[in-house]
């Protein structure tokens, strides 16, 4: 009534911007379903493809030549072992590895130097998967032959490392191509996180007189932490479904056991897809699909493992 | 930053190694490397080095303890290892990088670039990528038309707007399975979609750029989410205080903070996509003549083609190695692109 | 959403410049097509369209010859072939992704059913056109002589694993003339399914069934093996290894020793002309036709100057397609691949290496292929 006519010093009316907040967030929100309804797509059609192969009795997988009359469980679990153990020798390497780097770039190099060489490892990061294949060919391969010589010659009692045969067509080769691979993308995502170190945590460290090293203890490597598991996150997934790098180097087997330096005994889920789906029809592709299902589940578990750890520690987050 | 690299001087005072003492046990430490190698068999650079480093880490870290006390031998150890760290991962970095070059500059020209494989048989050595590159910027550019918008606004969504939920749960969850998809799975969804819905015969790069989009928005929205985590809350209360309404906030104060990191995330993404093999094996396919057409016929891609051209065998393995190079060097244009628009967007002063 | 928009745009211009800046200055062969076109006063009709064509990777590289060649006989027409694998390739044949498939083996009776239907109720032409020797190839620097004999058995044996040592009684008895090393036998092998191991495991079988006991089978049997994708990498193991032993497409053994093999009392090395006469003497399968020229190798001849272990690769194709063009051009490219001038191209050292059909074996293709149709 009064209001009507005393108009108030402050405007009246809807906020500003809220025409725009709806639309904004609502795009948002639909790109996140739409994530979800994809990745429900594709598990639904890996499924429905699987299905053949799960559900198909003995005899009929006895017709697929490749499988040579094993069933699907274990068919696929020494494809899922060499997966896992490829992708773990990678990580062990890559992330200490990837940490030191981060490190360098970020708190050790001279400033102007530390903008190219982040850019360094950027480019490295761009680098084709079946180009790198080619490079564990013509160069690491004859580099750890050697090396893994020596090791099965003088540590042969240890079992991982007993009876190399050359050449290195080994899943160790495979490791360390896969983390080489690995390398770039962990390291620049440890690497932005690292720069984002607030530097008054770094000055306070230093100024209670800690060592660079102590500083970086204190204040950068809790900061990251979470930036760190992320990336090996993110490293892992694609060490899990990399192809075309473990298709050229690796000599491959179906036995589980841990003779990283024999030829001829692990192979990988999408090494293995990749090398028999050409000559793969009717049900052994139903069961190549299957294998992807499980390689799927895997990562699955894989990363809601990894999402566990990173829950159980507080989250370093401006925005939370 | 360079202020705070290095140390300030304590207050209390130890007494610390002269700054020439590193350089002269890393000298000491390369003779020793090399008798050491001499001794146990024949000398090789590796071998040389390798037992270098070891006798420096160990040397320099313990004439440290006993002048400088164990703290400060620490740090020393720590900057050997991390140094370490960055030298042995230039080994592959530089090694790769010159076997593509020295390799792929045998075929590598401007003929090489603009020629396609029509007529091309045997141990021809003529024939080049021109129809290949065109694919793999259409398939690549659809990629990420699609990808980026998505990857952005998921991560926005995240972020800024996600209550902690089953909602929030589920996408962060799914979005790290997604980055988890092999990429020939990726190419099989794809495939079948356009199988069910457009039928057998269609190929295109439509198809290609459909299954790399979806190995791509994962791994946008994953690092732009993390990106933005990293802006400080501060700026955006004042933002609000301002009264600046939320999605102008997260537009002109949140995502131009984080520009620099989002630039460096997309440029990783497409670098993890435009070169993926195996999902435009079973999905473009190759040719040999050029396809201007993104949405019928097969295409040729740089990936495929190099695959292909290196299981031929025989000359074809130097075209191989010269389409390598040229992908390599397609790579290194965008990233320059993407840090001159990343340096020219960025607000200054920020780090 | 302005900075949002930012970025995919810039990405994109900057793949739009590269595009641009390539394109300006266009493909340098692109006009040398359609002058070059008709040679040797070729009367035929000049035929148009495009016909599409996948499958085994084995004759990839003859399949690039001939498409060269058939492109200057029909310039109209546009044939692709993408090397997918024989598996995949017949898959797109019967799903009417492609009008023509390579496959090193032939359609069993389930596909058979299903290509009566894809060819709109006629038949699938099955045509013997890729005819190529597969080498055993070694790795021994040290040994100079242009052949080491091999015995069917110890073939057998080396890749069974019964024969381990190049200086092997076996071996040093074929081959008393030269000193051979005290070294391992590595055997390698495909990794990936290929028709190159399914033709060579038929061999092996076939002639030393006590020493192989594996059958004929398409992926490898014995665990714990060195081996290679692919063709270009069974190449690399081999080469990468002294002492490896492997089997690889003949056209592709290169720089590697190449063994003669034991056929009846004589070692024949691999050529073109060996690898075709045991094709003439080697009966057709029961269940082949006019149209489906099946053949049943026999691997265990013993007639001299036949060279045993081959692969046959398929081409296959309608008998009646729905449409005039497809059905022509079919027609004509097979033809041509068939004709002499095809065959000998596909039998250039450069090109592929293959063995040429011989006379009678292509008046029957060609009666095969006159019988390609238009569904009415």
């Amino acid at each position: 009534m009064a209001a009507v006519t005393d108009e108030p010093a402050i405007r009246r009316g809807p906020a500003p911007g809220r025409l725009g907040n709806s639309i904004f967030k609502g795009f948002s929100l639909g790109s996140g379903i739409v994530i979800v309804v994809l990745l429900g797509l594709v598990a639904g059609f890996l499924l429905y493809r699987s299905l053949p192969a799960i559900l198909a009795s003995r005899e009929q997988l006895e017709g697929v030549g490749f499988m040579q009359g094993r069933d699907l469980l274990s068919y696929v679990l020494p494809l899922a072992f060499g997966t896992v153990l490829s992708s773990a020798i990678a990580l062990i390497v890559a992330v200490p590895l990837s940490i030191g780097i981060a490190l360098f770039i970020s708190h050790y190099a001279p400033r102007r130097l530390a903008q190219g060489l982040g850019y360094l490892v950027d480019l490295l990061a761009a680098i084709p998967s079946v180009v790198f294949g080619l490079w564990g060919v013509a160069f690491l391969m004859p580099l750890v032959g050697p090396v893994f010589a020596w090791l099965s010659e003088n540590m042969g009692w240890f079992p991982p490392f007993s009876d190399y045969q050359a050449p290195a067509r080994n899943l160790a080769t495979a490791g360390l191509v896969l983390a080489v691979m690995i390398l770039p993308i962990i390291t620049a995502t440890i690497r932005e996180v690292f720069l984002q170190t607030p530097t008054l945590h770094e000055e306070a460290s230093l100024a209670l007189g800690a060592t660079r090293w102590e500083m970086i203890r204190q204040a950068v490597l809790p900061f990251g932490r979470s930036g760190i598991i992320s990336a090996a996150m993110l490293g892992m997934g694609r060490a899990l479904g990399e192809t075309m790098a473990v298709l050229l180097v690796l000599s491959p087997g179906f036995v589980i056991n841990f003779f990283v330096l024999q030829p001829g005994q692990h192979q990988s889920i999408a090494a293995n897809i990749a090398s028999q789906l050409p000559e793969a029809s009717g049900l052994g592709v139903d069961v190549l699909i299957a294998t992807g299902l499980f390689l799927f589940l895997l990562t699955f578990f894989v990363n809601l493992a990894a999402r566990a750890i990173i829950a159980r520690r507080a989250e370093f987050s401006g925005a939370n | 930053m360079s202020a705070v690299s290095t140390p300030p001087r304590p207050v209390r005072r130890t007494r610390r190694l002269p700054s020439f003492v590193p350089w002269a046990v890393l000298a000491g430490s390369v003779v020793v490397g090399v008798l050491l190698s001499l001794l146990s068999g024949e000398l090789t650079p590796t071998g040389a080095i390798l037992f270098g480093a070891v006798v420096y880490a160990i040397a320099i870290t313990a004439i440290s303890a006993s002048v400088e006390g164990g703290r400060w031998a620490r740090d020393r150890l720590a900057t050997t290892l991390v140094t370490g760290a960055f030298l042995i991962a230039t080994i592959p970095l530089i090694s790769l990088v010159a076997l593509v070059a020295t390799r792929g500059s045998l075929r590598f020209g401007w003929r090489f670039l603009n020629d396609d494989m029509v007529g091309i048989f045997g141990a021809m050595t003529e024939g080049g990528v021109y129809h290949a590159i065109i694919g793999t910027v259409y398939v690549t550019g659809i990629a990420a038309i699609v990808a980026i918008p998505l990857g952005i606004l998921t991560a926005v969504y995240l972020v800024e707007y996600a209550q902690p939920g089953p909602l929030k749960r589920a996408i962060t969850v799914l979005v790290d399975v997604m980055t988890g998809i092999p990429s020939i799975v990726a190419g099989l969804f794809a495939y079948t979609v356009f199988v069910i819905f457009v039928g057998p015969q269609y190929k295109s790069a439509l198809i290609g750029g459909v299954a790399l989009a979806l190995l791509m928005t994962p791994v946008v929205v994953r690092s732009v989410e993390e990106m933005l985590r990293l802006v400080p809350n501060e700026l955006r209360e004042a933002a609000y205080a301002l009264g600046v309404p939320k999605w102008l906030t997260i537009v002109k104060v949140v995502l131009r903070t984080a520009i620099a990191g989002i630039t460096t995330g997309i440029m990783i993404s497409i670098a993890r996509v435009i070169g993926e093999t195996a999902p435009l094996l079973v999905t473009v396919g190759l040719v040999n003549n050029v396809n201007f057409d993104a949405f019928d016929g097969r295409i040729a891609t740089l990936p495929v083609y190099v695959f292909r051209q290196y299981a031929q065998g025989g000359v074809s393995v130097d075209r191989a190695w010269a389409a390598a190079l040229t992908l390599i060097i397609i790579v290194m244009l965008l990233n320059l692109v993407a840090r001159l628009v990343s340096k020219f967007f960025s607000p200054k002063g920020v780090r | 959403m302005k900075l949002g928009r930012i970025r995919p745009f810039a990405a994109v211009a900057a793949m739009g410049a590269l595009a641009l800046t390539v394109a300006a200055c266009g493909p340098q062969n692109a006009d040398g097509g359609d002058t070059g076109g008709t040679t040797g006063g070729s009367d035929e009709p000049a035929l148009s369209g495009s016909i599409a064509g996948s499958g085994a990777s084995s004759v990839e590289a003859a399949q690039n010859g001939w498409l060269a060649g058939f492109a200057e006989l029909q310039p109209g027409v546009n044939v692709s072939y993408d090397p997918t694998g024989s598996g995949t390739g017949r898959e797109q044949f019967l799903n009417s992704t492609v009008v023509f498939a390579g496959s090193d083996a032939a359609l069993d009776e389930e596909e058979l059913t299903m290509a009566t239907e894809r060819c709109f109720g006629g038949e699938a032409l099955e045509l013997p056109l890729y005819i190529s020797p597969i080498a055993v190839v070694y790795n021994l620097p040290d040994v100079d002589v242009e052949n080491i004999n091999l015995p069917a058995e110890v073939v057998a044996g080396m890749f069974a694993g019964t024969v381990t040592s190049w200086d092997d009684p076996a071996i040093a008895e074929a081959n008393p003339d030269v000193e051979l090393p005290a070294i391992d036998v590595i055997p390698v092998n495909r990794s990936d399914d290929s028709g190159t191991t399914e033709n060579f495991t038929e061999y092996l079988s076939a002639v030393a069934p006590d020493v192989w006991t594996y059958g004929p089978i398409e992926t490898w049997p014995i665990p714990g093996t060195q081996s290679g994708a692919q063709t270009s990498g069974l190449f690399d193991v081999v080469s990468g290894a002294e002492g490896a032993v492997g089997y690889i497409d003949a056209s592709r053994a290169g720089e590697l020793g190449t063994a003669a093999i034991g056929v009846g009392d004589d070692f024949v090395p691999f050529s073109p002309e060996a690898a075709a006469a045991i094709v003439d003497a080697s009966p057709a399968t029961e269940d082949a036709t006019d149209l489906r020229l099946t053949i049943e190798l026999e691997r265990d001849t013993t007639e001299a100057g036949t060279y045993p272990i081959v692969l046959i690769s398929y081409l296959i194709a309608c008998s009646t397609y729905d449409n005039e063009e497809d059905a022509a051009n079919v027609a004509a490219y097979l033809s041509y691949i068939a004709s002499p001038e095809g065959q000998d191209r596909a039998a250039d050292p450069e090109v592929a290496g293959s063995a040429p059909i011989s006379d009678d074996l292509r008046t029957r293709v060609m009666a095969a292929i006159e019988q390609i149709t238009v569904a009415g």
